[in-house]
Parts: C-alpha cells; structure tokens; sequence
C-alpha cells in the first residue's frame, strides 16, 4: 500500500446513515496539515487530533509552525499558523516532508501552503472564509475555489464556519463565540475521514472548560456535528482506515519535547533525592518547561522567574552551592546572556543543568523556528578556557532520557553541563514509552561531611582521582566552612591563586575533567543494517528523524549506509574518530552551516562533507536522501534504482 | 543566645549532611568569638582602607547572632569590597560583577536554614547590578545586604561610580562626570525594600547597632555603608566624620524620637507643603511639628522623604535605620506553597510521568 493521495471517489462500499454508500479506504500512513490564522485554533486542533492519534495507537511524529506575534492581523500571511501530523501503520521517524492532506482555514493559509501540497492531493478549504475582503487581504484578485486554479488538487470546498453556527443556533452562544468552534467542527470531520476515537476529545473539552460549561457544551456539539457531516454529505464519499503501528509492549503516552525535559528533570530531583530548583526567565521555545515545572512543587521542585536570564542562571547557581539540583532553562539569547555566569560554574566547579531550547538566530532571529546553530556556543561560547559537556536530544521522547544523562554528569563530575534541545523538538510530540521509575538510573550524591586534608583541613579542590570532581561540602555542614569563586583557584586548597604554574595546571584539570568523561560514555553506535556502507551520515539532535528517514530510503533503493547520531557533543564518543576513518566519505547535515563538521574536521583530520539549512523547518527526508543518494553516486559510479515505495518511511 | 530565627530547616541528603557532620564532628557551635570568624587569608585591601574598619566590625559583631559559622554564607560581586568573604571563616562565594544578589536569592530561597549575607559595593550593586538588586529588593527574599559605598570604582583605579556627585573628576571624566548619582538609600526605598539603613565605616556603634537590627529582620534588609577609599576617594565622608561638621549635617535616626540634630539641637526635620520632609530651626517651630522618627510605617514615602534631605554633597545626611516593616518573605511563600502542594497531593512520579492520557500495547 503507497501512500499516494487517495481517491474520493469509492469503489468498495459499506453502509452509512441516511442510505449513502460510503467505503473505507486503507492507507498505511498520512501526512495531514491543518492551516489557519492564529487565532483560528490549529494548534489546539492538532494536538487533539495527535491525541486521538496516538491512543489509537498510530506511530506519530508532529511538527506545529507558528508566528513569533501573538495574534497577527486576522487573516494575513504573517497570522498563517499551522499543525502538521504524520501518522502511520508503522514506525515513522519524521513530520513527513510534504502534506497528503491539507485543510485551510481561510486564504491566507491557502496562499501560504499550498505550495507544500503535492499535486492531486486533498485539499479541504472552508469556502465561508473566502471574501472578497479575505480573498484581497492576500492578493487573490480572483477566488482560487472558484477560477479553476485549483484544479489540480481534490479540492472539498465545505462552509465550516456557517455549519458550525447552525449546529450551535441553540447554544445561546453570540455568532462572535460561536464561531470559535469550527475548529472543533474540523476537528469531527477529520476524526470521521481517519476513524479516530473521539472520547478523548470529548473528555478533554470536559476538563478544558469545566469552569465554562456552556463553552464545553458548544466546543462538543460543534466536534460531533463535524463527525456527522463527515457521516453524512455526499462531499466525502470515502473513510479510511490507518491501522495502529506494531510497537514494544508498554504503556504509552504522547508527550512533546518540552514535556519530556520538565518531566526528566523530575525524575533526576526524586532518584538524586536532591531538591529542584529552576531558575528561568521566560523565552519562545522554552517557556513551556518552567510552566510545566511550576505545576510540580508536591516533588519539592522550587522554579523561581527571575528578573533575568543572568538572575536565572545565577540563582541556580546559588541553589546548587546550597546543595540543590539547579538548573536553567533558555534559548540561544538567553545563553548568551548567560555565558558569564555558566564561566562561573566551571570555575567554582559546580553542578548545573543549562537547557538550550534553540532557535533561529543570530540576536532574537526566528524566535518560533528551529535551528541547530548553538553548538559552537555551547562549546566555546565562554571567555578563557571553559570547557564543559554538551549533550543532545534525538527525538522529544530522547529529551526525557536526555535530560537524566545531563544530570548524571553534572552531579558525578561536578561541572554545569549544556543540553541542546531544538524548537521543532520542543513542540513537536510522538508516542513515548513510560518508563518504569525503578528503571531509572540512581543519581545519589555524597555531599562532603568530613575534612579531607592531611592536617584535618578541609580542601574543597581536592579531587576525586578517577573522576577528577571536588568535593561538594554543603552550607551547614560543620568544619567544612570554605570560599569560592571567580578567581582562579590554588590547587587543592581552593585559595586565591595568581602563580603561573598552578593556573597551567587548574587549566589542564578542567579541560582533562571534561575529555575524562568520555571514558563512561558508549562507544559510538553505528546504524548500519548491511554492515557494508561505505558512506556515512553523522548528525546531533533533532535531525535524527530526516537522517535516518532518508537513510531508510537509501536502504530500500538497494544501497548501504550508516548512520551515526551523536548525543554526546562534548566530549564525543572515544571511538568516534576511528569510526568516522573507516567509511570513504563522511556527510554531515545540520541546521546550521556546518558546526558539527567543523569540530569533527578539526578533531579527527576527518573530510567530513558539510549540508547545511537554515529555513527554520526540519529537513525533509527526500531532500536528505537524494544529497546521500548522489554522494553514494559521485563515490561508487553507479546510479541508483528508485526508492520503490515512492518514500515510504 | 541566638538572636536571629534561622526557617524551617533543611530535608533529604542536605539534612543528611548536616547529621553526618555532626555526627562526626560535634554539636554546632554557637558561642563564637570575632577571632573564630577570621580566615588564614592574608587582608589585600589597601593600608588604611575603610573596608577593614567594616571587616573588624562584621567579624566583632555576629558572634553576638549566635548562628553557627558553618550557617552562615556571604556571597559578593566582585570589586574591592567583594573580597570579603575571603577574609571569613564562614561559607562563601565571591561571585561575578553584580550578580550576588540572584546568586543568594536562589540560595537563600531553597535553604531557609540558612543565614545569607550579601557584600557589595557603589558599582557592583548599583551599575552593572542594579536589576538584580531592585528585583531582590521587592520579593524580599530573606538576606541581608551590606553596600560599601565608597562613591569611586576602586579595583578599576579611580573611574567614577553611580553614587558620584555630578562634576566629578576622574580618569574617565577628565572634565567632570556628568551622571546624576543614585541616592542607594531612595533606591532601596523606592523598590519598596522592607529594611533601610546607612552607616559609618568609622562609627564602629553606630554601623553595629544596624547590622544587629538588619541581620534580626526577616526579609530582605539593604544596609549603605559609607567607607572611605584613602587612595581613590579619600575623605568623601569627612564632612560627616569630622566631629564638628558631622553633627551639623548629620541626622542620627532613633525610632520613636523626634528628628531634632545639629550643634544643641538646632535643626529640625518638619513636613514640608507638599507631602515631603525639610530641615527647619528648631526654635522657628511649634515642638508638635517636629517629626517624631517610625520605621515601621508600612508606606515608603515617609522613609524615602526622609532620604531625599541629603544633598549630593552629603549636607543633611540622616544615619540610621530608615525603615524596617514586616512583610511575608520570598523564601517562606516558597516554602509554604510547597508544603500545600504535598498536602494537597503528595508528588507520585509514575503518575506524572503517565499523565492523563495512556494507551497501552500489548504483547
């Protein structure tokens, strides 16, 4: 079964109300995206139908696009926000490049999307929204709907907004507020054409507006009139059918990549046993971690707003010398702000999280878009040498996982430690295995209670000589009263130190501290199915999916390659560099213009061959494996066969 | 014999800690001598610096707080006065230029055990750590915050700082500085600060005395103290230290008297037209007019019309504590809003981790 767009027009029928024939057609993936003005609900629509999605037990993978304003004139390309959702009957690593499916709201998300959907596939606008005033606000001089320039595309020319308003005629609602619901009309039709169970949503809307019941009541009876229309026209002659994903035995949930950071933060507080406490200034994509955190005081977890970024950072640090778990959560202009203070905790050699949500830059950028360009920021962004470890997230799940590894070493190796999340990772979501709490590793820390010097002196520098950590003697523990700071540190004794030969020496201990890491780290992992790749394609964070998407097709094209994902930036597996010597060519993609193949170039000699974006949006797959397709060209000779799935993941 | 209500104290592996070192090395000492809280640091200020003056004096006096050495923490910023948790024999943290307010903030904010102390100067808490210290200001977090105000950059070499008089000259203002200084004292009111008070380096009872009613209010407590630079600044406080001019222009704050100060009591402090202060004559007044000093008085406005009497000049400086009312404090809220969170559902970490909507697939 392809996934080309499907027929409207039925074959096979089955049965529904009022006598209409309808059939059910099965697909083993879609990609649909919902389009519309900000304020028109679509993120919200999406993550309900991703919720639906998910407890019927599709494999996902979502990836939300939206303005940096708040609410952009109503109806204009700027207001233009969307939802893309890519489900399937199997295990799928991406959005999908380009949409099967696409509902637009109104013109502007017409304009602004269309050009995303493939020829011939589905197009459902809501025909109430396409005025002459909304048609002129974006340039339409003619109506699209109605001058055949869509004729290439299915297009479903359906009134939501006037349907909406007749299903709530008796809510007592106002047009105004009635309006508001034909997202959840959407919503019911989409739940009809995909089958998907629609109790969740009904719960939610419940839970969502219990203090407004009349809202609740009119959010539902819009979302069931949209399933019964979907049951009912003639419009929509055909259902189909994704049948769920096989996956490990588990308990699931969908969580997103922000969720899933907060939670592992929660996770590392309760199996460190040391209190939480979250020093952050609100930034777009990263906020939604210090919400999520506020909600979760009953763990001891203290989450502090502060006036800045440098107060957030700085606070945790203060936390941390008190013996708390501190962390900070921030997006590339808050790091920079930060940069200061993170040279602080190296120097004081104390435990710190810094989270990293990146985003388009330099300076305030693309505040709602993705970017991978932090990395060298994160790596060196600090005055002297400042060395630290830098990890990564592969997928909003990984971000859980990603977040307990940060705090393992943070908390073993006494040092702050950078976690380099993503915007598309922050929103984005896809089902998640919940993992059993016993599972987890245990982060207990021994706090310094007894002098470790010689003459009964406590000597807060003296360090552990397999990990080469200081001690951490806490603020109320007797005898252990010592000083630190800014200044370079004596050796040992934690004093004031200007001699040459011992800052030469603390300048070695911190650098050889961090490259001592990689010693606990495993060895690189080579996806490599065949075992006889030549080529190789390394990545960091979020391009995990595109890559290994675009790998897969590859793979199915008939030829070999491997793949290789870094989580640990800094310091990098200890093999890597004789992984990367053994494959004849080394490509490596990133949202940036090549970071990480600066560091592999000048760390391992290595011609690693840098692709590069910067548009804001996750690579697509097909645009990944063709750059592959002619690499693994240019070096055997031979073309390659064409993918027959036609891109299947 | 303490003095001062240290929170709630610590839980978990700190309270673990804390036991551990007990354990093995004895009960907490409370009763502390000034040379208990001495350092084997060589002092590095300047011979004859203000800051060793302010050094004796700390270390004189919180023996008298009966809190534990190892309870108590001083972080600064950095600047000469920023050294001095150096040269104390407690916890310590001489962090980055204005940034020891936030750094104690989290620390005082989720160890309510502890005693937190903050040591800052005219630059370091004024110029590059002005947010901070407004911000810290206003949640009233519980620390204390002692500002040397030494009116110059010292560890610079001599660039005027934000509490400069207008005109000064520098090295950096060759022909006169031209910034209008801060008034630390108006500042401090104006963030709504809970305790205000201003001391002299020199005045060994006077600066103790304030501390002693800083380090007992609950809340955040910003304490100004004047101290001479002998190398940069020498002498900007003269006017006050010399006995003659220094009871002329100073007014000593005593809650509960009357605001009457000069050579016999010849000046006066009265409402003025328009809902401020002015100096008067004493014998020109109606006895009944002369304000009668409250540092309780819950509105600011009184204390920051109080402090609005100086001139740049340092003409009507009033010393004391300005101000010291009773509000809830960060740490305590904090803490509070904790311990109704645990009550009202104790954190289970499967079920967070599950959230409200799971599926399950089985084998």
């Amino acid at each position: 079964m392809t996934a080309t767009n499907p027929p409207l027009t039925a074959t096979a029928g089955s049965s529904a109300p009022g006598g209409l024939v309808k059939s059910v057609v099965e697909l083993d993936r879609v990609v649909i995206r919902l389009a519309g003005d900000s304020g028109d609900g679509m993120q919200l629509t999406g993550n309900r139908f991703t919720s639906e999605t998910a407890s019927f037990g599709n494999d996902l993978s979502t990836l939300p696009n939206f303005p940096a304003e708040i609410r952009a004139p109503t109806g204009t390309l700027p207001g233009v926000s969307s939802f893309q959702l890519h489900f399937a009957d199997h295990d799928i690593m991406t959005p999908g490049d380009a949409p099967d499916v696409l509902v637009a709201m109104n013109p502007a998300a017409l304009k602004a999307n269309l050009a995303d959907l493939p020829g011939g596939g589905l197009l459902i606008v809501d025909s109430d929204e396409f005025t002459p005033r909304n048609l002129a606000k974006v340039g339409y001089a003619t109506n699209p709907v109605e001058d055949g320039s869509l004729d290439g595309w299915q297009t479903v020319s359906v009134p939501l907004t006037s349907m909406t308003l007749e299903a709530l005629a008796d809510s007592g609602l106002g047009k105004k507020e009635a309006e508001r619901s034909k997202n959840m009309f959407t919503l019911g039709l989409l739940s009809w054409m995909y089958h998907r169970p629609t109790e969740g949503t009904v719960r939610f809307l419940e839970r969502q507006f219990r203090r407004k019941p009349e809202i609740a009541a009119a959010n539902i009876a819009a979302f069931r009139a949209g399933y019964n229309y979907g049951e009912t026209t003639e419009a929509f002659a055909v259902s189909y059918e994704i049948k769920p994903a096989p996956m490990a035995p588990g308990r699931y949930r969908n969580i997103s990549g922000n969720q899933a950071l907060a939670l592992g933060i929660v996770a590392a507080g309760q199996r460190s046993g040391l209190p939480v406490f979250l020093g952050a200034y609100p930034i777009t994509p990263a906020s939604d971690i210090l919400h999520e955190l506020s909600r979760h005081k009953a763990f001891g977890v203290r989450t502090f707003q502060a006036e800045d970024e440098i107060a957030g950072v700085a606070s945790a640090i203060g936390a941390s010398f008190g013996g708390a778990l501190g962390v900070t959560t921030t997006s590339g202009p808050g790091i920079s702000l930060k940069s200061e203070a993170i040279g602080l905790a190296v120097m004081t050699e104390l435990p710190l999280l810094v989270i990293d949500v990146q985003r388009g830059g330099p300076s305030t950028g693309l505040p709602t878009k993705t970017e991978q360009s932090d990395l060298l920021q994160a790596m060196f962004g600090r005055n002297g040498e400042a060395p630290l470890p830098v990890i990564a997230p592969r997928s909003p799940g990984d971000c859980f996982d990603a977040a307990i590894e940060a705090v393992r070493i943070a908390l073993t190796y006494r040092t702050p430690v950078i976690l380099l999340s993503d915007g598309y990772l922050a929103n984005g979501a896809e089902p998640w295995a919940i993992p059993d709490v016993e599972s987890l590793p245990d982060l207990r820390v021994e706090f310094a209670t007894e002098p470790n010097g010689e003459d009964g002196e406590f000597l807060p520098y003296l360090r552990d000589p397999e990990t080469l950590a200081r001690p951490w003697a806490i603020p109320g523990t007797s005898g252990m009263q010592h000083r630190i700071g800014g200044l370079e540190k004596a050796d040992k004794t934690g004093n004031i130190s200007y001699d040459p030969a011992n800052h030469d020496l603390m300048t070695r201990l911190r650098q050889a501290k961090v490259d001592g890491i990689a010693a606990t780290l495993p060895l690189t992992e080579v996806d490599d199915p065949d075992g006889d790749a030549r080529i190789a394609v390394i990545g960091w964070g979020s391009t995990y999916g595109p890559i290994g998407a675009a790998c897969r097709r590859i793979r199915r094209s008939g030829r070999s390659v491997a793949q290789i994902h870094l989580r640990h930036l800094n310091p990098m597996p200890a093999d890597l560099g004789d992984v990367l010597r053994r494959y004849d060519r080394v490509v490596c993609p990133e949202m940036n213009l090549g970071q990480l193949a600066l560091l592999l170039r000048a760390k391992y000699l290595v011609d690693v061959q840098s692709h590069t974006q910067v548009r804001g949006l996750p690579f697509r797959a097909a645009e990944l494996a063709a750059v592959i397709q002619d690499v693994i060209d240019s070096t055997s000779g031979a073309p390659l066969a064409a993918d027959p799935t036609g891109g299947a993941e | 014999m303490t003095t001062v209500d240290l929170g709630m104290p610590a839980e978990g592996p700190i309270a673990d800690a804390i036991a551990a070192s007990v354990a093995t090395q004895g009960e907490k000492q409370t009763v502390l001598k000034a040379k208990d809280m001495k350092t084997d640091q060589e002092v590095r200020w300047c011979p004859g610096c203000g800051d060793y003056v302010i050094l004796n004096a700390v270390q004189s006096f919180l023996p008298s707080l009966g809190i534990a050495r190892e309870d108590m923490v001083i972080v600064s910023g950095i600047g000469c006065s920023s050294r001095f948790p150096y040269y104390m024999n407690t916890y310590g943290m001489h962090s980055i230029h204005g940034r020891a307010p936030a750094i104690a903030t989290g620390l005082a904010a989720s160890r309510p055990d502890l005693s937190v102390w903050v040591v800052t100067g005219d630059g370091d808490a004024l110029s590059i750590g002005g947010n901070h210290l407004i911000h810290t200001l206003r949640r009233n977090v519980n620390l204390t915050i002692l500002l040397f105000n030494n009116r110059i950059y010292g560890l610079t070499k001599g660039q005027y700082s934000p509490t400069s008089e207008v005109g000064k000259i520098t090295k950096s203002t060759p022909m006169g500085s031209l910034d209008h200084p801060f008034n630390p004292v108006s500042l401090a009111l104006g963030a709504d600060a809970t305790f205000v008070g201003r001391a002299m380096d020199s005045d060994r009872k006077g600066l103790t005395e304030v501390l002693r009613q800083a380090a007992e209010h609950q809340g955040t407590s910003l304490v100004e103290i004047y101290q001479n630079c002998n190398i940069f600044n020498d002498g900007a406080f003269d006017l006050l230290k010399d006995p003659t001019t220094g009871t002329q222009w100073s007014i000593p704050l005593e809650h509960g008297k009357p605001l009457v100060f000069g050579p016999d009591g010849a000046s006066c402090v009265v409402r003025d037209e328009f809902g401020g202060l002015r100096i008067a004559e004493t014998n020109q007044v109606d006895a009944a007019d002369i304000v009668v000093h409250d540092v309780t008085r819950q509105d600011p406005s009184y204390a920051f019309a109080l402090s609005r009497l100086a001139s740049q000049d340092l003409r009507y400086t009033p010393m004391g504590v300005f101000r010291a009312v009773q509000k809830p404090t960060y740490d305590r809220m904090m803490a509070d809003q904790i311990k109704d969170a645990r009550t009202t559902s104790p954190g289970d970490l499967d079920a967070i981790l599950a959230g409200s909507d799971t599926w399950t697939v089985s084998a």
